[in-house]
């Protein structure tokens, strides 16, 4: 028995993991997905009705501007902070005497909880006391900015704030990879006299490419579950302006007792994950056992 | 390590003013970004420290005139959740015993896992350890609702265990992963070798590997007590008045509608409930931004 149980004692320490993956992860995507093709409401039910959820999903003009929002805030949040990003792992890999420093601060965002931001970027963007009230101090009493509670712009105030959290990561992601780059390539660059920015644009960056990848996942994925930083900004509001599937979704579980519409929103949003994700682990997962 | 301020030719260098200008102005550049991510700390920090008039007649970046404490003793026990008005503290030690269990217990299995995954090889570990890495990139809300229904038929929904339970569960592939990754250097002779020499399993993760950890259980520690720390969307959605963690108690008295809006005390509210995670990024920085990368990039 004992000799028994030696042979088998590493299978029998990760059984209990695996068998709460297997339930808690891929048992209730399963639960989830099941129960997306009910007619769930307040609890739920277990007869299968199609995909009458999804279609009520896409005839909602609430989750219109949801899907809408996300591509704005997607876009936008990820383009410029992996530019910010960039910017600034080049800049603090000139030698720079108190790096260290500069990094931290630059980074220390990333600690704080997106409600925590959520909450400081509330007050700065405050339209009767914040930059506003601040700029018409200055001398320019026509000065507006009341992105917060405009619905046209909201969703642009969480790209400011979001944007303020992550672009720090970015930077050490790529500045890690600035410093990755064979110094003998740029050193022989270098004495062919080749100028700096063309070393950076035709031999640096380009050697970064699994870099901009890894960014590019942790951003869109970051995107696609922003939730805390909304509900703490601007509640989803004004009216659902700034919805993200993730509000909406919350909405549909908790508030409206929708549980139908609650779990067709969470399938499409763990697709839209998926379909960034798989291909990525794939190919890493494919790297590591060659 | 790349050095392109200062080439190395010196045939075509720039003129040494030119260099010097260039040179003052990455500087510039690089303290007006910093004077941008440390705006909002100050911000927060002075309008905490400010009475409410002066919030009301002053400007956001001006410095309080009078340093006063009271928004601070507020927000920790006096500020409005909602109909309760104990500020911050009992969700804050809420936080403390949500965290201290959950990240001891993730880690503790997240370190076997990976040490069973890199060194103890057997048919299909592979594949678990595949299926444990995907549940890590899931949007949570997919869980959400069963989990809900779970905890209820455990009879565990809305308490604190409830919560620990939650983040251990979704925090296991993470902590796995970093393990895994740590324990996959060390070389497999030594197992092998002490296996020779009659040691079991249990004894050489003891004797041999756990010693070597530090460092990774250090990550580990950070990055899990980051992550549940600031935890929202489960706080929010499996605790019930008088079980929510601090972030879902900051975010109650800064959106509480009942008197007067007290912007000094959501901000001495925001920093305590910042404090903790910010603390552990200063003092072990480096562990903390090794996890984030490892969580991100392999290894």
């Amino acid at each position: 028995m004992s000799e028994w149980l030696e042979n088998h004692l590493p299978k029998v320490v990760l059984a209990p993991s695996f068998i709460a993956v297997l339930i808690f992860v891929y048992g209730f995507i399963g639960w989830t997905a099941w129960v997306s093709l009910t007619r769930s409401k307040l609890l739920p039910k277990y007869e299968i009705h199609g995909f009458i959820q999804y279609e009520r999903l896409f005839d909602s003009p609430r989750w219109d501007t949801a899907i809408n929002n996300l591509y704005i805030f997607g876009a936008l949040f990820i383009v410029i902070a992996m530019v910010l990003g960039l910017l600034l792992a080049i800049l603090l890999d000139q030698k720079i005497r108190v790096e260290g420093v500069i990094r931290t601060i630059y980074l220390y965002p990333m600690a704080l909880s997106m409600i925590v931001t959520g909450t400081a970027w509330k007050w700065i963007l405050n339209p009767g006391l914040g930059i506003e009230s601040m700029v018409q101090g200055w001398g320019f009493p026509n000065f507006e900015f009341d992105w917060l509670v405009n619905p046209d712009y909201a969703i642009y105030t969480i790209v400011i704030a979001a944007i303020w959290q992550s672009s720090g990561f970015v930077m050490a992601l790529f500045l890690a990879g600035l410093r990755s780059v064979d110094g003998e390539i740029i050193k022989a660059a270098q004495v062919d006299g080749i100028p700096t920015w063309r070393i950076y644009t035709a031999i640096i960056i380009p050697s970064m490419a699994p870099i901009f990848l890894s960014a590019f996942i942790v951003l869109a994925h970051l995107a696609i579950k922003s939730f805390d930083l909304v509900i703490a900004l601007t509640g989803g509001g004004p009216g659902y302006a700034t919805d993200l599937p993730a509000t909406y979704m919350y909405a549909m579980a908790f508030s409206r007792g929708d549980i139908g519409q609650a779990a067709s929103s969470a399938m499409i949003m763990m697709l839209v994950v998926f379909a960034i994700v798989v291909p990525y682990l794939y190919s890493e997962l494919r790297a590591k056992n060659d | 390590m790349t050095d392109l301020s200062m080439p190395q030719t010196q045939t075509r260098s720039q003129s040494a003013t030119g260099k010097i200008a260039l040179r003052w102005l990455l500087y510039v550049l690089l303290g007006l970004f910093a004077l941008y991510y440390l705006m909002p700390l100050f911000v927060m920090l002075t309008t905490s420290l400010k009475s409410l008039e002066e919030i009301r007649t002053g400007s956001l970046i001006s410095l309080p005139r009078e340093v006063s404490f009271d928004a601070w003793k507020t927000a920790w026990s006096g500020a409005c959740t909602g109909i309760q008005c104990e500020g911050l503290r009992p969700y804050f030690w809420n936080s403390v015993l949500i965290a201290v269990p959950a990240v001891f217990l993730s880690t503790l299995i997240g370190a076997l896992n990976g040490y069973v995954v890199a060194q103890w090889r057997f048919k299909g570990a592979n594949i678990i350890f595949s299926l444990m890495l995907f549940g890590c990139f899931i949007p949570f809300q997919v869980v959400l609702l069963p989990m809900a229904r779970l905890l209820g038929m455990m009879g565990i929904a809305g308490t604190i265990p409830g919560l620990i339970f939650v983040h251990v569960i979704y925090g296991l592939g993470f902590t796995t992963l970093f393990f895994r990754n740590y324990y996959v250097t060390i070389p497999a002779e030594l197992t092998k070798a002490a296996r020779v020499d009659g040691a079991g399993f249990l004894r050489i993760f003891w004797s041999i590997f756990l010693p070597l950890s530090l460092p990774i259980i250090v990550v580990t520690v950070i990055w899990q007590f980051t992550q549940i720390w600031n935890d929202f969307l489960f706080g929010v959605s499996f605790s019930q008045a008088g079980t929510q963690p601090v972030t879902v108690a900051l975010n109650n008295i800064v959106n509480s509608t009942t008197g007067v809006k007290e912007y000094n005390v959501d901000m001495a509210a925001a920093i305590i409930a910042g404090l903790p995670t910010l603390l552990v990024y200063v003092v072990a920085g480096k562990y903390f931004i090794r996890g984030l990368t490892a969580g991100s990039v392999k290894g």
